[in-house]
């Protein structure tokens, strides 16, 4: 049962966390393109110099 | 608010950079995106481009000395047409949207955290153990549910104090009651608590709001890539013959404005001084460019093409034809907001017979002699068991679903009550310019020699005339590389003349005033001619005939000439009504719908706004008006006409899908409620029912996507 302590503030803090990660996302914008983001990765790496 | 001309704030604000968006419909791939982002900032005064797969945007940093009209010019530079956002109208969405997505992650947090503790309990934990999950579950819910639950808590809180119901009055009725009672159950230590299921079904209805709001933000911004710009000030000239620009609100009749070359018309005048050609497709949708002299009427919205003109106002702001047509259209919109969304149709119907069975098992359980605690216990069972998750998503996800389909098809649906709308349409009414056919003149350009081609486009690309655009247009289309055409002058009404290679080059009116609209290339000694037509839609009579089939009679209703009308509906086999003012169409809009049918208007001018709102849908080619963009429930793209039979189509698929998920979710209730009333729903019977209820919902909704692309 004291295993409880420990888990349970665990998972709380995990879940927190997620939490903050995903408001954090959202003002930063990340949800603001997400076409465009599946699109990116198929852009060339822009050659230097041209 | 007032609106400043755009150009204007670029300028006031005055730092080292500043960041402009510009709406660019032609982005569609990831290497539109490279090409902007890495050929633009290449333009002197421009710092960086962010492109916007989503919205069609570009966001561009740059010197503030850099206008509107530049940026837009050197995304043209690039093969992309660009148009100025109107200032923000997308915000309010926007913010509402963020509202939602918070509290879902707020509820994603509490729902698995506290099923977390659930599971415990489901697994047998009891005596102390259970007490403290049942605690810890009361502190992570409470303040999940008061946040999360916000927006149904103030939807259903504004439906009770006009004493009326809606989806939301059970959804916040079940939650509240379901906290209070398991808040009870924690305090008295007692066995069974219902904060998973609140939480969990707080969780999925702002899933389904969420996906609501997100489809909503994501056509809206979709049409507002499309706004283009009208006069929103002026120059008006002073008794000393100096200039000052004013706002469209602060203009008075009597005042002398300075109309310059490319601007539009701000409020209704006659012209006093000056000839040139005005482009009117914004009030008649005609593209057709207008000539006019001193004594000319002109209305709010055209926009100059030729040289200045001095117009002395007759009429401004509420009382100029466009505000008239727009009171016309606004009145006219009225009716459309009291449709009652099925949804609401079907809470009307549910709502009620869920309470009422709530309240009948909590007597019911009194009087066979229950303690008033359980009997309470089996109340709340009931209308947790009952509450509408699959219902809450039944609507939206088929919806949403639908839009997201349509979108790739090239038509932006407005919100979903638009698909319900258009689902039950049975008689369609199009307009001809611009909707039948495509309302922009194209050119002729088989006569031309490559060189000449190069040379045209060399030239035309340096106009906003309607017809250089045309001809740029076709030139484009056909692949041809504009020629280095310098020192190009235009001259309002006459045409454009540069050097090429030291030859003078010229492009000008036709010499002959024919009917037909006309041009002629001058290369040197070498004349060309170069005709325009305003062709119909490549699949028009497909597309009119598959109307046919789905029971959609279309009729057509023009504001153009008998003549010409009456020619295209007998090649087309249509019913027609030529010379139609809007009043005329706005009233055959209404005499159809007191016969008892539902008319679908297809239209793009500002004089189809007022039957566009009042229709029982509508649709608009997304070259038309801005109005009438407004006023339409849907948006679609491109060359051809198809789209408005695939909107159809698939709204009416949705429609059954959606039926399908209330049959479904009404079922389930027939399932669980006689469980929940006998008293057997525990907490985990009732989380796992919810959850696979509302998954199913989902995934026969998912099915349209597939069934969309057909």
């Amino acid at each position: 049962m004291t295993g409880l302590a420990f888990l349970i503030p665990i998972a709380l803090g995990m879940g927190l966390a997620g939490l903050a990660a995903f408001l954090w996302s959202l003002r930063d914008g990340q949800y603001e393109d997400l076409d465009g983001a599946a699109a990116r990765i198929l852009i060339e790496d822009e050659e230097t110099g041209s | 608010m007032n609106a400043p001309a755009a150009t204007f704030s670029a300028a006031a604000d005055a730092t080292a950079c500043c960041t402009t968006r510009l709406a660019v419909p032609g982005i569609k791939c990831a290497g539109c995106i490279g090409k902007i982002e890495r050929e633009l900032p290449r333009t002197p005064g421009i710092h960086a481009a962010r492109a916007n797969l989503s919205t069609r945007q570009v966001a561009i940093r740059h010197d503030p000395a850099l206008g509107q009209d530049a940026l837009a010019a050197a995304l043209l530079s690039l093969g992309f047409e660009a148009q100025p956002i109107s200032d923000n109208p997308h915000s309010r969405d926007e913010a509402e949207q963020r509202r939602l997505l918070r509290a879902l992650g707020v509820a994603g947090f509490g729902m698995m955290n506290v099923m977390l503790l659930s599971v415990s309990i489901w697994a047998g934990a009891d005596g102390a153990t259970r007490a403290l999950f049942h605690w810890l579950s009361a502190l992570i819910a409470l303040p999940v549910i008061a946040y999360a639950g916000q927006p149904f808590f103030a939807s259903a809180w504004a439906a009770l104090s006009h004493r009326r119901t809606n989806m939301d009055v059970p959804i916040a009725i079940g939650v509240i009651l379901a906290s209070a009672l398991s808040l009870y159950e924690t305090i008295s230590g007692g066995g069974h608590a219902y904060f998973e299921s609140a939480v969990m079904l707080l969780f999925f209805l702002l899933a389904g709001r969420a996906l609501d709001a997100m489809m909503r933000a994501r056509t809206r911004a979709g049409i507002g890539a499309l706004l283009s710009r009208m006069g929103k000030s002026a120059s008006v000239i002073g008794p000393d013959g100096s200039t000052r620009r004013l706002d469209a609100s602060e203009l008075e009749p009597g005042m002398l404005v300075l109309l310059a070359a490319g601007e539009a018309l701000a409020a209704d005048g006659e012209v006093i001084a000056g000839t040139s050609t005005l482009d009117n497709a914004m009030l008649t949708g005609e593209s057709r460019p207008e000539p006019v002299g001193p004594g000319s009427a002109v209305h709010a919205g055209a926009i100059n093409l030729g040289a200045p003109l001095r117009i002395r106002l007759t009429r401004v702001a509420e009382d100029t034809a466009l505000a008239e047509i727009a009171r016309l259209m606004d009145e006219a919109g009225q009716a459309r907001s009291r449709y009652v969304r099925i949804a609401d149709r079907a809470s009307r119907l549910y709502a009620p017979a869920v309470h009422s069975l709530a309240a009948l098992a909590f007597v019911g359980w009194m009087l066979a002699g229950a303690g008033w605690h359980q009997a309470l216990t089996i109340a709340i069972a009931v209308l947790i068991i009952t509450c509408p998750c699959a219902m809450g998503l039944a609507v939206p996800a088929a919806q949403v679903v639908a839009a997201g389909a349509l979108m790739r098809r090239g038509v932006l649906i407005k919100d979903g009550s638009a698909l319900e709308r258009l689902a039950e349409c049975d008689v369609a009414v199009l307009d001809k310019t611009g909707t039948l056919t495509l309302g922009s003149p194209r050119a002729e350009i088989g006569a031309l020699d490559p060189e000449a081609r190069a040379v045209a486009l060399g030239l035309a690309q340096a106009s906003r005339h309607p017809l250089s655009r045309g001809l740029a247009e076709s030139l484009r289309r056909a692949g041809v590389t504009p020629a280095a055409v310098e020192d190009i002058v235009e001259t309002g009404g006459t045409g454009l003349a540069g050097i090429w290679q030291g030859v003078p080059v010229a492009l000008e009116r036709a010499q002959n005033e024919s009917a037909e609209l006309a041009a002629s290339l001058c290369i040197g000694a070498r004349h060309y001619t170069i005709t325009f037509t305003d062709p119909l839609r490549p699949d028009a009579a497909e597309a009119l005939a598959a109307l046919r089939r789905m029971g959609l009679a279309p009729r057509l209703i023009s504001g153009d000439r008998a003549g010409p009308v009456a020619a295209l509906a007998a090649a087309l086999g249509l019913e027609a009504e030529a010379e139609a003012s809007p009043k005329a169409k706005l009233a055959a809009l209404e005499a159809l719908k007191a016969s008892g049918q539902r008319p679908l208007m297809v239209g793009d001018g500002l004089n189809d706004g007022p039957a566009l709102a009042a229709a029982h849908a509508a649709i608009a080619p997304g070259t038309a008006s801005d109005a009438s963009r407004q006023a339409a429930d849907a948006v679609f793209l491109g060359e051809t006409l198809m789209p408005v039979v695939h909107a159809v189509k698939v709204a009416r698929r949705t429609m059954r899908i959606v039926r399908q998920n209330f049959a479904f979710a009404i079922a389930y209730n027939l399932l669980a409620v006689p469980l929940a009333l006998a008293g057997l729903v525990t907490p985990l019977i009732a989380a796992i029912a919810m959850s696979a209820s509302s998954l199913v919902v989902i995934a026969n909704s998912l099915r349209l996507a597939r069934s969309a692309q057909a």
